[in-house]
């Protein structure tokens, strides 16, 4: 539902001739909503901004908010529902930063200033412009959660060396298939580029261990071995144990070992290394 | 045609792959490394496959087939140099190298040759006796 360019020359009149009233009541409204988390002046220069580009986009004949003069007020849209978005928001706070705007309509029209059938076609208008908004603000958000998955992605999936020739992958969170295969990809590199023949997968920080799981981990000890280094499995939590019984998943011929340094002696036993023997064991 | 080459270092031959194999190519590797391992007396074949980007059904088989001749003639085969995302994707496609032995790089494959070869004691190292070695078989 388009609005005639008649009733866009109407509604640019009525903002500008009201314009201190609009902006100042528009403000209001909204600061009463967000209870005092953005400072009333700069929300008052966001909905003057908004305001501004709305009359410049009404004064070229605002028929639709997706046509094209309106790719000013677009922008200005789209500008506060994202940077509303960043600073953590809800949905429905900056869908009210909007439609405070129908709010002060009606006072206007309450006061007789504006005809009530004004005040329906441009609170239509107004409604079309929160719905943008509210896309965007969802476009921001999903935006953002991707990005953290990414980074979460990164961080937690470190490959560190803990002896010469031996690396070790402390395994953090569920593993999903793409986290697997970051994991495995990462490990095989720093296999190859450390020229390190034993890797440990320590699987301490994973909470529950599936078949699905498991499959990851098996392909990741096979590719390791095709490439002619060792893989050993460690930090396997009693639960986790019964829970791999019990599904009926077998390790073959892995090694497996309960806790991350009796991996490491596991790999100084094999090559020989007597370290391990350096410093005697106090409980031993 | 195309020939890989065929090094020998010690007592080990040295082939690396860094052409498209082909079935001639691959006729033609087996039968000078089987030539080589007899005239050398090599104990040990290492495969460098560090240049392979691709390695399907068919290097897979070659290899399996050298290290079957190598281990006929006594002689033991390591691959060496399989890249992440090869070994990836064999895994993937549920490929396996029977009987291949497998390191890292060419470094750590000449190791494993050696080490198997000192697993199988003194009496192998008759031919070129160490003094140390000749007493402790005495």
């Amino acid at each position: 539902m388009a609005l005639t360019t008649e009733e866009s020359g109407r509604l640019v009149g009525l903002l500008a001739m009201h314009a201190e009233r609009v902006v100042q009541r528009w403000a209001e409204i909204v600061a009463a909503s967000l209870r005092g988390r953005l400072s009333q002046a700069e929300l008052r220069l966001q909905v003057q901004d908004l305001h501004r580009s709305m009359i410049d986009a009404g004064a070229e004949g605002l028929a639709d908010i997706q046509s094209e003069s309106a790719g000013e007020l677009r922008a200005a849209l789209a500008e506060l529902s994202r940077g509303w978005a960043r600073q953590g928001f809800s949905a429905t706070e900056t869908a009210v930063g909007l439609y405070a705007l129908k709010d002060v309509l009606i006072e206007l029209a309450d006061s007789g200033e504006v005809e009530l059938r004004d005040v329906i076609t441009f609170s239509g208008l107004v409604d079309r412009m929160g719905l943008f908004t509210f896309e965007t603000y969802v476009q921001t958000r999903e935006g953002l959660i991707a990005d953290q998955a990414e980074q979460l992605l990164e961080l937690s999936t470190p490959v560190v060396k803990i002896w010469d020739g031996v690396v070790a992958v402390p395994l953090v969170g569920t593993l999903d298939s793409a986290r697997a295969q970051v994991v495995m990809e990462r490990l095989l590199q720093t296999l190859v580029d450390t020229g390190s023949p034993h890797a440990i997968i320590d699987i301490t920080g994973v909470p529950a261990v599936d078949t699905q799981v498991a499959q990851h981990i098996l392909k990741t000890v096979v590719a390791a071995r095709l490439m002619g280094a060792d893989c050993i499995i460690s930090g396997i939590r009693p639960q986790i144990a019964q829970t791999i019984v019990a599904l009926g998943i077998e390790f073959g011929d892995i090694a497996t070992k309960a806790s991350l340094a009796d991996a490491l002696r596991h790999v100084l036993r094999i090559t020989g290394v007597d370290a391990a023997r350096r410093q005697p064991r106090r409980d031993a | 045609m195309e020939r890989v080459p065929v090094l020998k270092i010690g007592d080990i031959l040295l082939v690396s792959i860094q052409i498209d194999m082909s079935d001639q190519t691959a006729l033609a590797l087996q039968e000078d490394l089987a030539e080589r391992i007899v005239e050398t007396g090599a104990r040990g074949v290492i495969i460098d496959i560090t240049a392979l980007d691709i390695v399907d059904s068919f290097i897979g088989r070659m290899l399996s087939t050298i290290a079957s001749i190598s281990r006929v003639l006594d002689a033991e085969t390591v691959v060496v140099g399989m890249r992440p995302a090869v070994a990836i994707t064999l895994v993937e496609l549920g490929l396996s190298f029977n009987g291949i032995r497998t390191a890292l790089n060419v470094e750590r494959g000449m190791e494993l040759i050696a080490a198997s070869h000192d697993d199988l004691g003194p009496d192998e190292e008759m031919d070129d006796p160490e003094p140390g070695q000749a007493a402790t078989s005495v």
